[in-house]
């Protein structure tokens, strides 16, 4: 159904999980170690990486970034350290998404699913191309630009500056985004919205400091514009 | 060093605290110290000290400058009178005229100052001023005199004025060493002004003399009541310095006396005390970081576990009997355990406090709806809700999930049917408004027993039942969730049979998201 290429060190979580996801219809494709994971990308060409973040050698937080700098693959951290500390840092790195260890094969597949989700919301009824100020927005081709230079976006990323440049100025709280970008049906923490956002205006906003696309509402959560 | 002795405090260890300086004393006690200061009992000392001393040195050297003056004085006059008297030809039987023109005489060689001569002899009276008798003669100097060859003096005061009165009687050499009185009996007067202006000065000085003495006293007094007290202060300071928490608190050692040796003790008292709660707290990390330690390895292989059990679950079916049940035995236990490690794993944060509040402006009714949804107890008919719309707090959503699920599935597991779940906001007593959800069961209710244990870590109400489907953490939990959100939670029993769980989070409208 999807190709996924898992990282992860111990044999017996990696043999569970290759096990569990193949009964679900995946292809999947595992490494033992982040260096073999790099590797097997080239080769195996997935859909989506599960990621480990604790690796003997290169950390997952390090390939994570390493991906990040050429691809829009879509990455799901699978961690231990359910810490806020942990989950941030790899959210930061880039990951779309996290699932703390240990996780039901039933589980892993929704996250698998909900991230690779087609990005149509928005796309009917509207022109394909959408500019704002430096910001063009291609929804058919899910692509983005500024001032004529692409931006390599994670799909979380892009899919929040879909959702969110789809109605502009209309407010959106953490948990709307959650429920929406990231398909969380139950309570999953704010920190998911609030990494990405800061990764999205990285490479939107001219000024981190004083964003002007993606704006926080202070107690109700962000917006897209007025610009 | 004067030591004042502290009523009703028995003598203790050495670390034993000043008398109401900790911050642990009663106020009660604090207060009668106070009214009493040792300031004031150590200057109170000092001063009566001084006084005494003072007091008693001008006394003494009063009384013997006194005394030598008024007896030279009185030498003096006596042995001059005395000679007049015996120098002066006395034609007796005597004559009244003429007598007082000797008295005259005599009163005018007076030493060391003039003085008025009387002269009694028999019914005669003669003066050589202008009373032939003086009122200042008292009986006792007249019955002193005629007894007394050498002749008699007093002091007398009459009127505020000093008079020194000497009897002289005036005899017949009968042999060498007889003598007979001739019944002539000469009295001189002498006002003793100068002398007891003398005194007088005398007193004045001495009196001058010890009231700077008392006031000087002050300064030594102020002194050291200010080397005691200072120690006590700083003594006061630093048991209030450990009181709050700073357990390196020390005190600097002066000196080698009492005072130094009370630092000293509550320095090492201190350190003790430091130890030993240094300790403490080493071993209590140790123990937190253990269960973490040991939560973070059972996760490994939990994960490879929960991921296959998926997998046994399914095929059940397609084994023989014996085989499915002891596979769904395991897959069943691999859930609870995972259940378990997270429940320890979220305590273990807690207790490391750790745990961090995310929260957000969320519908409260909303939230609660979709925790039911995600635990399918939406379209339950043994719950109940009664959830008006409009409510918004700022909530980690997260952990009041935790909350709400462990509340209604506690309720389900061991109360009875129906569950009902309320929502209200209320004005508390202090005035502000709080959200209140009250999750209560129809079931047998909590014993009376089992209630202060109830939010106990892997406290079970039914020692009988000894394995039951939750981690024994969920309202140990709920509690630490509550509590990070600044709210309360209350278990109690209905009146008419059943448990109720009491939430109440203040709903403040403060600082905002990211």
């Amino acid at each position: 159904m999807s190709r996924v290429l898992l990282v992860e060190d111990d044999p017996f979580v990696r043999e569970g999980v290759q096990l569990g996801l193949r009964r679900r219809g995946h292809d999947v494709r595992a490494a033992g170690t982040g260096e073999d994971g790099l590797a097997a990308l080239a080769e195996f060409r997935p859909d989506l990486l599960l990621l480990d973040l604790m690796l003997p050698g290169m950390t997952g937080v390090q390939v994570c970034r390493r991906i990040r700098e050429h691809s829009q693959l879509p990455i799901i951290m699978l961690t231990a350290r359910g810490d806020d500390f942990d989950v941030v840092i790899g959210l930061e790195a880039g990951a779309d998404d996290y699932i703390v260890k240990p996780a039901r094969p039933e589980v892993i597949d929704a996250r698998i699913r909900a991230v690779l989700r087609r990005m149509d919301d928005g796309s009917t009824g509207r022109p394909a191309i959408e500019v704002y100020g430096d910001l063009t927005i291609d929804r058919v081709g899910l692509t983005a630009s500024k001032a004529g230079r692409p931006l390599t976006l994670a799909p979380s990323e892009l899919r929040l500056l879909l959702h969110l440049s789809a109605a502009p100025e209309q407010v959106f709280s953490r948990q709307q985004l959650l429920e929406n970008v990231w398909e969380h049906t139950f309570h999953a923490d704010g920190r998911l919205v609030d990494a990405c956002v800061a990764r999205l205006r990285g490479k939107i906003e001219d000024e981190v400091g004083n964003p002007r696309y993606v704006q926080t509402l202070r107690g109700f959560g962000y917006r897209f514009g007025p610009l | 060093m004067i030591t004042v002795p502290r009523p009703g405090r028995p003598r203790g260890g050495g670390n034993e605290r000043a008398d109401g300086a900790g911050p642990a004393a009663p106020t009660r006690k604090r207060s009668r110290v106070r009214a009493f200061g040792l300031r004031t009992r150590l200057l109170a000392a000092f001063l009566l000290v001084a006084a005494v001393s003072a007091g008693t040195t001008s006394a003494l050297t009063y009384r013997e400058a006194r005394n030598a003056l008024l007896q030279t004085a009185q030498d003096t006059a006596v042995s001059t009178f005395r000679d007049q008297v015996e120098r002066t030809g006395w034609g007796l039987p005597l004559q009244e005229e003429g007598l007082e023109e000797i008295l005259r005489d005599l009163a005018r060689t007076g030493k060391p100052r003039p003085w008025v001569v009387f002269a009694e002899y028999g019914s005669i009276r003669a003066s050589s001023g202008e009373n032939p008798v003086s009122s200042v003669i008292t009986p006792q100097l007249r019955r002193a005199a005629t007894a007394d060859r050498y002749g008699s003096f007093q002091r007398v005061v009459k009127d505020g004025v000093p008079y020194l009165t000497i009897g002289m009687p005036t005899v017949f050499k009968t042999g060498p060493d007889s003598v007979l009185p001739s019944g002539l009996v000469l009295y001189a007067v002498m006002r003793m002004t100068d002398e007891q202006v003398n005194v007088d000065a005398l007193l004045i000085a001495a009196r001058n003399g010890a009231l700077p003495g008392l006031a000087v006293a002050l300064v030594p007094a102020l002194l050291a009541a200010r080397s005691v007290l200072r120690p006590v202060r700083e003594l006061r300071r630093a048991a209030r310095s450990m009181g709050s928490g700073r357990l390196d608190t020390r005190i600097p050692v002066r000196g080698r006396d009492e005072l130094a040796d009370l630092a000293d003790t509550f320095n090492e008292s201190a350190g003790q005390l430091e130890r030993s709660v240094g300790e403490l707290r080493e071993a209590e990390a140790r123990a937190r970081r253990f269960a973490s330690d040991v939560s973070h390895e059972l996760r490994t292989p939990l994960a490879g576990m929960l991921a296959v059990t998926e997998v046994l679950d399914e095929d059940a079916d397609r084994l023989d009997a014996d085989t499915a049940q002891a596979v769904r035995l395991v897959s069943t236990e691999t859930g609870k355990l995972a259940v378990l490690v997270e429940d320890l794993m979220e305590i273990s944060r807690f207790d490391a406090r750790a745990a961090e509040l995310n929260s957000d402006e969320i519908d409260v009714a909303e939230a609660i709806r979709k925790t039911l949804q995600a635990r399918h107890w939406a379209d339950d008919d043994r719950i109940r809700t009664e959830l008006p719309a409009g409510i918004r707090a700022r909530l980690d959503p997260r952990r009041f999930d935790v909350v709400i699920a462990n509340l209604v599935g506690n309720a389900l597991r061991h109360g009875g049917a129906p569950v009902s779940v309320l929502l209200r906001t209320e004005a508390s007593s202090s005035g502000t408004l709080v959200l209140v959800v009250e999750v209560a069961d129809r079931g047998p209710g909590i014993p009376a027993a089992a209630l202060p244990h109830i939010f106990d870590r892997f406290y079970k109400a039914d020692a009988a039942r000894t394995r039951s489907p939750g981690s024994g953490l969920g309202l140990a939990i709920t509690l630490e969730n509550v509590h990070l959100h600044g709210g309360t939670i209350r278990a109690g029993n209905l009146p008419g049979g059943g448990a109720v769980f009491t939430v109440e989070i203040p709903l403040r409208a403060e600082e905002a998201g990211r």
